[in-house]
């Protein structure tokens, strides 16, 4: 009985111990981890909107953007989906008048190195640079794209390059009919 | 005092070579696979796991008396826990990025045998002073072999190491080697090339006994 006792006392006084010590870190270090996530969104936003100043969240994956005299310059979607073999999460650039992709970046993804992952790199987000807002964009193989809602998919990896092209699709145009 | 010494020298050296978590024991294998696709995340790994394994020890070994055998293997895990999750925040605060390459098995250090076995064999029966060198010796062991393992692989399926590149632009990357199918090749070449050599070493032993 008296072991029992022992027992139950060690390891309350630990767990209270171990709680303490993880509420004293937890408040010295949310601040800084707040901070980067932060610093990560600014970053990307600047990467496909030019001239942005300032931004202020005005839907849950809607930012909307200004210039340094507070005049709106567009809006930066988040947007995510199933790729290949994980989530692709991405931000995409819309100009103020909504017709037009300034620009996407993907912020995460994990498909296959040298293959699917190619779609993180400038020579593949470049091309959505322009494109229209007024349709579903779509992929061509094997040639160049023709219209402003084309581009070309990375060779060998065209079901990452398909996974890009939908969630695109999906965010921007859902977004755009709330609008 | 000399023996002393020896005594520390071994508790150290051991976790390098005689019982190398990685290549001898075989042990915390999961995060040695999945994240040494290249050098600095498995160096980070390795760092990770030797602080919280470090920790883990020495206050496994103060408090040794005070735990009831019965709830020992909690209360150990409780002090791991509580180790790994500040290493996590810390890292998630000051370098995101590797952070971020980590993933979850930052948080599953906690599950990783090398620290609970340290605990159980070695911490909670050895005076603090004995188990922190244990844990360094075995935090260097594991660090040195995750770094090695991320640096053969990041330069056979990227050509650099650290980042840098060493081999120019002739070199046609293996990208098996930074999938997951090139940690296994890779651990396994290891292992079986440093068993060769023990073997070659040990040769001479069994003939003086026979």
């Amino acid at each position: 009985m008296k072991e029992s006792v022992r027992m139950i006392v060690v390891l309350t006084l630990v767990g209270l111990l171990s709680g303490g010590v993880l509420v004293y870190a937890n408040n010295l270090t949310a601040p800084k981890i707040a901070q980067v996530r932060e610093q990560n969104l600014k970053a990307a936003i600047y990467q496909v909107l030019p001239d942005v100043d300032s931004f202020k969240q005005s839907g849950e994956n809607v930012y909307e953007c200004f210039d340094k005299d507070g005049n709106l310059t567009g809006y930066a979607l988040q947007a995510a989906g199933t790729g290949y073999q994980g989530t692709i999460k991405m931000i995409v650039g819309v100009d103020a008048s909504r017709q037009k992709m300034t620009g996407i970046l993907v912020l995460e993804q994990v498909e296959t190195p040298g293959m699917g992952a190619k779609i993180a790199a400038p020579e593949f987000m470049d091309q959505f640079k322009g494109l229209t807002t007024s349709r579903n964009i779509e992929y061509v193989k094997n040639q160049k794209p023709e219209t402003d809602y084309q581009i070309q998919a990375i060779t060998g990896a065209t079901v990452s390059s398909r996974s890009v092209v939908n969630i695109i699709n999906n965010e921007v145009q859902g977004w755009l009919k709330t609008k | 005092m000399a023996e002393n010494k020896v005594t520390l020298w071994y508790d150290f050296a051991k976790g390098l070579w005689d019982e190398s978590p990685t290549f001898r024991q075989l042990l915390g294998m999961c995060p040695t696979l999945a994240v040494t696709n290249i050098a600095i995340n498995g160096l980070a790994m390795g760092l990770a796991t030797s602080f919280v394994l470090i920790c883990s020890s020495v206050v496994v070994s103060m408090v040794r008396s005070l735990v009831p055998a019965g709830v020992r293997i909690p209360v150990y895990v409780v002090i791991i826990a509580t180790f790994v999750t500040l290493a996590d925040m810390f890292m998630a605060g000051n370098f995101p990025v590797i952070s971020k390459a980590l993933g979850p098995y930052v948080p599953l250090i906690v599950v990783n045998c090398i620290i609970l076995g340290r605990a159980e064999a070695f911490a909670s029966r050895n005076n603090v002073g004995r188990s922190f060198i244990d844990a360094l010796g075995m935090g260097v062991g594991f660090s040195l072999a995750l770094t090695v393992l991320g640096s053969v692989r990041e330069l056979l399926g990227n050509g650099s190491v650290f980042g840098a590149r060493i081999l120019g632009s002739w070199f046609e990357p293996w990208v098996i080697m930074i999938l997951p199918g090139g940690a296994f090749i890779t651990l396994g070449l290891m292992i079986g090339g440093i068993n060769m050599l023990r073997n070659r070493k040990k040769k001479p032993a069994p003939a003086c006994e026979v």
